[in-house]
């Protein structure tokens, strides 16, 4: 693992910052496809047709009172799954010695 | 641009699960193997920051945000194969965990702001930088690839609303794709942004086969 240490340690922390306390600024305008969808009114083709029910809808751990620290944690847990997911898949198919 | 369920028609999703689920299997395939110890870093890290990524909404234009997508950002470093698996397990953490995304609509959106970028996107910045040499063809085609991987995801999104007869691909495809051409000058800008840094830092990381 030649790319361990300095560089892997440096691009977690990124992401993390990046997930977890930038998150927080992220702009909670519609996106271009609801924008769209908001101006020509198909918005409520999407109401109450949602197959899941996610556990942590719209980035922000569900029962925790103050907003920041919901959409904080969501970030975080996010990061994690996504490194579990990756290394997961890529133990599986890496190169066998 | 998450496309939730409800806006697409069976047909539609179906066929496009159909499609992705296919384009991954040979990712999948075309990777085992391959992959090597230094790639599966890189992987997880580049995995991290394109979903951190995809939370900063910035604002555009009107009301109206969006966020970069990453598909031709991991294609540049590991590959159009590898970086399709990467995309497509990224859209369905959003849509399983966060309710980013419809569950019906995620080969959808997989091929939209994913497998566009991963493979089509990687081939345009291929393209450029055969004909342009040397970093400077690396930087000048990723920023390319990276604003027509959004407008076509954009253009997609579009005719698969009007397939699914939610939204006339008149109106639909020039509103879309207006939005996602500002979207993608940021999409672009963050792209040779992370690669310009890398190339200063660690160029090395570029430099690994892709898959």
């Amino acid at each position: 693992m030649e790319l361990k240490g300095k560089w892997l340690v440096t691009g977690l922390i990124i992401a993390i910052s990046m997930a977890c306390v930038l998150s927080l600024f992220a702009s909670s305008d519609p996106d271009g496809l609801e924008r769209v969808a908001e101006d020509q009114g198909f918005a409520e083709k999407a109401e109450g047709q949602e197959a899941i029910h996610s556990p942590i809808p719209d980035y922000a751990v569900p029962g925790i009172e103050n907003e920041n620290l919901a959409t904080s944690l969501a970030g975080l847990i996010g990061v994690l799954i996504m490194l579990g997911v990756t290394f997961g898949w890529a133990k599986v198919l890496k190169e066998k010695r | 641009m998450h496309i939730p369920d409800g806006f697409l028609s069976v047909e539609v999703w179906a066929s496009l699960w159909v499609v992705a689920i296919l384009i991954l299997v040979v990712a999948v395939w075309r990777t085992n193997k391959k992959l090597g110890d230094r790639h599966v870093p890189l992987l997880g890290v580049l995995a991290a920051f394109i979903f951190a990524a995809q939370m900063l909404n910035v604002p555009v234009a009107g009301g109206t945000s969006g966020h970069m997508l990453g598909g031709v950002l991991i294609a540049v470093f590991v590959g159009p194969m590898a970086g399709s698996i990467v995309m497509g397990s990224i859209f369905g953490v959003q849509a399983v965990f966060f309710q980013d995304g419809g569950i019906t609509t995620m080969g959808a959106n997989i091929i939209n702001m994913g497998l566009i970028g991963t493979i089509l996107g990687y081939f345009i910045y291929q393209s450029v930088k055969k004909a342009v040499k040397g970093d400077r063809g690396m930087i000048i085609g990723a920023g390319v690839a990276a604003w027509i991987a959004v407008v076509l995801a954009s253009a997609a999104c579009a005719f698969e609303l009007a397939a699914s007869g939610t939204s006339p691909l008149g109106i639909a495809l020039p509103a879309m794709v207006g939005i996602h051409a500002i979207i993608g000058v940021v999409e672009a800008a963050i792209t040779i942004a992370v690669i310009k840094s890398v190339l200063k830092t660690r160029a090395d990381l570029l430099k690994l086969p892709k898959i």
